[in-house]
């Protein structure tokens, strides 16, 4: 789907199906570096089994126009005015790692235009090594080995894949490549900034569901549990749910119970 | 902290694409030998057909001892993905008709594989696809012979049958330039000696058959995506870029950026042209590939302790390897293939057809037949076998003298092989002196 906001050419993803807004709709929200694909096989999945499914390139990524917008706050106005634009009057966020920050905040903002919340390798505050920060900056190469190697269990590290014939780790880096010179910099440095995260988690109050990865090194468990605190407030408390065997890029390590995690938390009562 | 960094070719060879099978342990290669795949239930068939979830419905289209095959090349050749098929022809066309229909035009090299060249020559004017070839070493000439619907340049790594050496680099950028792809034929090469998704190719094919096996016993092919080439950007590829009616309506660029080539490839190349690759065929490449980088290095060793022998012997007129000073591509050769330029050689004899088959039929460790990249040291004679019928003016237009020698150096003793050379030029003299 190709749409104009604040003049400037934006797309989302709509999983294979025609963006029908009288169903249910969940926006898919992707993280630092990366534009929809990321989302592929959950998009496809909800989208085929009755949700309308928005996962758009936030600005200055993949196929959207426009800078990268430089804090977490402002990509979740953002959020809400994609909204707008489309004329859902309500919508699930689910967003991954920086978009899962998005989503958080969007969700405080939003108020009761949120039906749930699917927050995917997250931790609130995300600290981003300096290392990482510092190679975002001036050497994308040594960032998207970082990257790669904190996102990917050993086993997808030496080629194997869920996806048959593909590399996971290849593609990510080329997905990095792609996008234009400094966006990857401009989204590791809003996460880092953000300090809001504990703050938005205690204001929310619709179902929410954190997904970790048994193996996540980038967002790893045990740094989830300020943010699972905080969302003490949620409707009959955080779902957590944990995906066996896959690090943080778990949507592709384990597209399969990412997307079947996500389809069973957004049709839970 | 830990500078990040990947596998090695070495570990890559041995581990790439499979860990130990999860039911039983299995170190080695499980060889899944099953036509199809039981579906648990609807919903999840429904969902495989449907994109929805990754997995294998039938081996046509994909197999799980055949991803392994993949999934080891694409790390090995730093690419996204690849597909393996059932021989290194059947890898070329997938390439062309996955880029393009009737209408199509490729600009080629000149110095190509004679497979290659009858496919693109003979074979594909029958279906509307054109090609131009030129010199791969005249950098003008690639840039002069792009048409409007140029969709494709295509050159080998090492040209057959001087061992021409691709400037992928300069050729590339003018592909680039005009916003086609690059396709090179990496085979005489391979990952260890060269990985042209580093110097700007787009797409590299495999005839697997060769060194990648090594044994000589399994005919395969490998399709590899680099995944840099902006299929969306350049505009020229409606196939990768445009609603596919043949599945789903899906536009593959849309769906994945970086894999849709590889996605139309599959989902259209492999299930209606159906060249797949026998998982057995899989298998044996694959215990080929794990000594790929040992072998390699002996392979070229070898070759070069060969080529420097003949160099100096008073029967041979001259000696084309790109590893010797002398070849006029050495300088190109050192710059990108520093790991050693291949152990295919031609050399030409003293003395024409006669010198040429008394060679040949001298030899005891060399095996005369049609065929490169063996563990075993291969030799033909094109004048008296695959060219017997040209005339010398004919061969000579094809870059093959009366007296010319393709030497295909494996893995044997190096004395040996020189002592077998010895015996065969011996025999080359006496016929000349007859």
């Amino acid at each position: 789907m190709e749409l104009t906001l604040d003049n400037i050419p934006i797309f989302a993803y709509t999983g294979g199906k025609s963006f029908d807004r009288c169903l249910p709709v969940v926006v898919l929200i992707h993280g630092a570096g990366h534009d929809h694909s990321v989302w592929n096989y959950q998009a496809r999945k909800l989208a085929h089994h009755g949700y309308a499914v928005l996962a758009p390139d936030l600005p200055g990524h993949g196929r959207s126009g426009g800078e990268p917008l430089s804090s977490i706050e402002a990509l979740a106005s953002w959020i809400e005015t994609l909204l707008d634009a489309v004329g859902v009057p309500q919508a699930a966020l689910a967003g991954h790692s920086m978009g899962s920050l998005v989503a958080l905040q969007a969700a405080t903002q939003l108020q009761s235009r949120v039906t749930r919340l699917l927050l995917i390798g997250s931790v609130a505050p995300m600290p981003v090594a300096a290392p990482l920060l510092e190679a975002a900056r001036h050497d994308r190469k040594t960032a998207h080995l970082m990257i790669n190697q904190w996102s990917y269990t050993p086993a997808s590290q030496l080629g194997e894949s869920p996806i048959p014939g593909m590399s996971l780790t290849g593609l990510n880096t080329r997905l990095m490549e792609r996008q234009r010179e400094g966006v990857l910099a401009t989204d590791l440095a809003a996460c880092n900034a953000y300090r809001n995260g504990l703050e938005a988690a205690r204001s929310i109050r619709v179902p929410t569901a954190l997904i970790c990865a048994e193996r996540d090194q980038m967002t790893p468990r045990k740094a989830v549990t300020p943010l699972r605190e905080a969302l003490i407030d949620t409707p009959s408390g955080v779902h957590m749910i944990n995906i066996k065997s896959a690090g943080h890029a778990m949507m592709a390590e384990a597209p399969d119970a990412v997307s079947d995690a996500m389809r069973s938390f957004l049709e839970r009562a | 902290m830990t500078q990040p960094r990947t596998a090695g070719p070495e570990t890559l060879a041995l581990h790439a694409g499979q860990s130990p099978d999860p039911q039983f342990g299995a170190r080695a290669a499980p060889i899944y030998f099953t036509t199809s795949y039981v579906f648990p239930d609807a919903d999840q068939a429904a969902a495989l057909f449907n994109q929805e979830r990754p997995g294998h419905v039938y081996t046509r289209i994909s197999n799980p001892t055949n991803a392994m095959l993949e999934e080891r090349i694409a790390a090995l050749e730093g690419g996204v993905g690849a597909i393996a098929v059932a021989s290194g022809q059947a890898a070329l066309h997938l390439a062309i008709t996955t880029l393009m229909g009737a209408g199509g035009h490729i600009v080629a090299s000149r110095a190509l594989y004679g497979g290659s060249h009858n496919l693109l020559a003979y074979t594909l004017p029958r279906f509307d696809i054109h090609t131009t070839f030129v010199d791969p070493h005249d950098i003008d000439a690639w840039r002069a012979a792009i048409r409007p619907e140029t969709r494709l340049f295509f050159g080998e790594s090492l040209g057959n049958p001087g061992l021409d050496v691709l400037d992928i680099p300069a050729v590339a950028d003018i592909a680039h330039e005009h916003r086609v792809p690059l396709l090179v034929d990496a085979t005489l090469v391979t990952p260890c000696l060269q990985r042209p998704f580093d110097l700007g190719a787009d797409l590299v094919i495999h005839s697997a058959t060769k060194f990648l096996g090594g044994h000589g016993v399994a005919v395969g092919g490998l399709l590899v995506d680099g995944g840099r080439f902006d299929w969306e950007a350049s505009g020229l590829f409606p196939t990768l870029t445009e609603p596919y009616a043949g599945f789903h309506g899906m536009d593959f660029a849309e769906e994945s950026p970086i894999a849709a080539f590889l996605l139309r490839a599959r989902r259209e190349g492999l299930r209606d042209f159906g060249a797949c690759l026998s998982p057995m065929n899989a298998f044996q490449i694959l215990q080929g590939i794990e000594t790929l980088p040992l072998r390699m290095r002996a392979h070229v060793a070898n070759a070069r302790a060969v080529a420097e022998h003949l160099a100096q012997h008073p029967l041979v007129e001259r000696v084309a390897y790109p590893g010797l000073p002398n070849h006029a591509d050495h300088e190109l050769a050192t710059r990108l293939l520093p790991h050693g330029a291949g152990s295919v050689l031609s050399f030409e004899l003293k003395g024409g057809r006669a010198a040429g088959r008394a060679f040949i039929e001298a030899l005891r460790v060399f095996s005369h037949l049609a065929n490169v990249g063996d563990a075993k040291s291969l030799v033909i004679h094109p004048a008296s076998t695959t060219h017997f019928r040209m005339s010398a003016e004919d061969l000579r237009a094809a870059g093959i003298g009366e007296g010319t020698v393709r030497l295909s150096v494996g893995l044997e003793n190096d004395a040996d092989l020189i002592e077998d050379l010895n015996r065969g030029l011996y025999a080359a003299g006496r016929a000349v002196q007859g």
